[in-house]
């Protein structure tokens, strides 16, 4: 449900950046969405194409890279992704502790014409 | 065709606002608590007992979709408290919450944020808060760790409210305990029942205990 707005602020800081270099069209936006965040990524490109409409950044391609979480076995150290209702490791079955990865969400770059 | 590499944080307009409301909170020596929760999982009643439970003055910021039923229910109880209405919006943001911070007369003490009924939207904008509460009950289920993550990631308590209700239902307190642990080591765990008042005297003391330290670290 929150998509609506960070699209919003997505949306700002395309055409703010854009605006500072002079920049007539943005063709391409690459942002960055760790699993942990929840933010679904149609929902992002649907409020996009929305709330691009009419400005530098109207018709851009929005390319998302997710990043998986990601976690240590606290037994064998195996580096795993979670599965549905666990986090323990496959390999060993012991739990598993959260790796700081997963939570990002930032604009990456944006390719102009 | 140029790439353009430009790495921002897309929330950082929120992040900004939230850092000023850091600062004023801290100016008027505040600790903030923002309680995060499903619909129902019974954030009002558990601020209400915590309230009553703590030593220190304490006030609510209220946010709610569209009603007041909340904060009148604060009010009644002359607890200093400032309704926010989010218009629809899933989440409070650190906007809403500095207009909220700037219009609530209330100095020295606790302040709890009630944000929105919602696991996942609140749980990603940060409010100038000094930590986020999440709290869980017996009612929804064991799995929320699994199906939440990002909430009990972030969170510096852990509440498991409704725990009366423990044996009418299924709820396996290894497995919530187990999932939460692998995602967050350090976040102590509490449990209470906002309708029988068990387990607040523990919590209120933590609580009280925090507001000392954060008293004296200024």
């Amino acid at each position: 449900m929150h998509e609506l707005s960070v699209t919003q602020s997505l949306v700002d800081m395309v055409i703010e950046e854009a605006q500072k270099r002079n920049l007539k069209k943005v063709t391409k936006v690459t942002v960055v969405i760790g699993e942990l965040t929840g933010l679904e990524s149609e929902s992002i490109k649907f409020y996009f194409d929305v709330l691009s409409e009419n400005t530098v950044a109207e018709g851009a391609e929005l390319v998302f890279k997710i990043v998986k979480a990601q976690f240590k076995c606290r037994q064998c150290g195996n580096i795993f992704e979670r599965t549905n209702f666990t986090f323990n490791c496959p390999v060993c079955g012991a739990t598993g502790v959260l790796v700081d990865k997963g939570k990002e969400f930032y604009m990456e770059s944006i390719e102009v014409e | 065709m140029d790439e353009i590499v430009i790495i921002r944080d897309v929330l950082e307009a929120n992040n900004n606002v939230a850092h000023e409301n850091k600062t004023i909170k801290d100016e008027r020596n505040i600790l903030m608590v923002n309680i995060i929760g499903s619909p129902g999982t019974g954030k009002t009643s558990f601020i209400l007992r915590a309230i009553e439970n703590l030593k220190v003055p304490c006030a609510v910021i209220e946010g709610d979709v569209t009603s007041d039923i909340d904060a009148r229910k604060m009010a009644e109880r002359n607890i200093p408290v400032v309704q926010i209405n989010t218009g629809g919006s899933c989440h409070l943001n650190a906007g809403s919450v500095n207009r909220a911070l700037k219009s609530l007369s209330f100095d020295n003490g606790i302040v709890f944020i009630e944000n929105v009924g919602n696991l996942i939207c609140p749980s990603g904008f940060e409010l100038g808060e000094d930590f986020k509460l999440a709290l869980a009950n017996v009612t929804e289920g064991d799995d929320k760790p699994y199906k939440y993550p990002l909430l009990f990631t972030k969170a510096k308590a852990v509440v498991l409210n409704k725990i009366d209700m423990l044996p009418y239902f299924e709820f396996d307190k290894k497995f919530f305990y187990d999932g939460i642990r692998a995602l967050n080591q350090e976040v102590p765990f509490f449990e209470v029942s906002a309708r029988t008042g068990e387990g607040f005297g523990e919590f209120a003391k933590w609580l009280e205990e925090k507001y000392y330290k954060f008293r004296q670290s200024k």
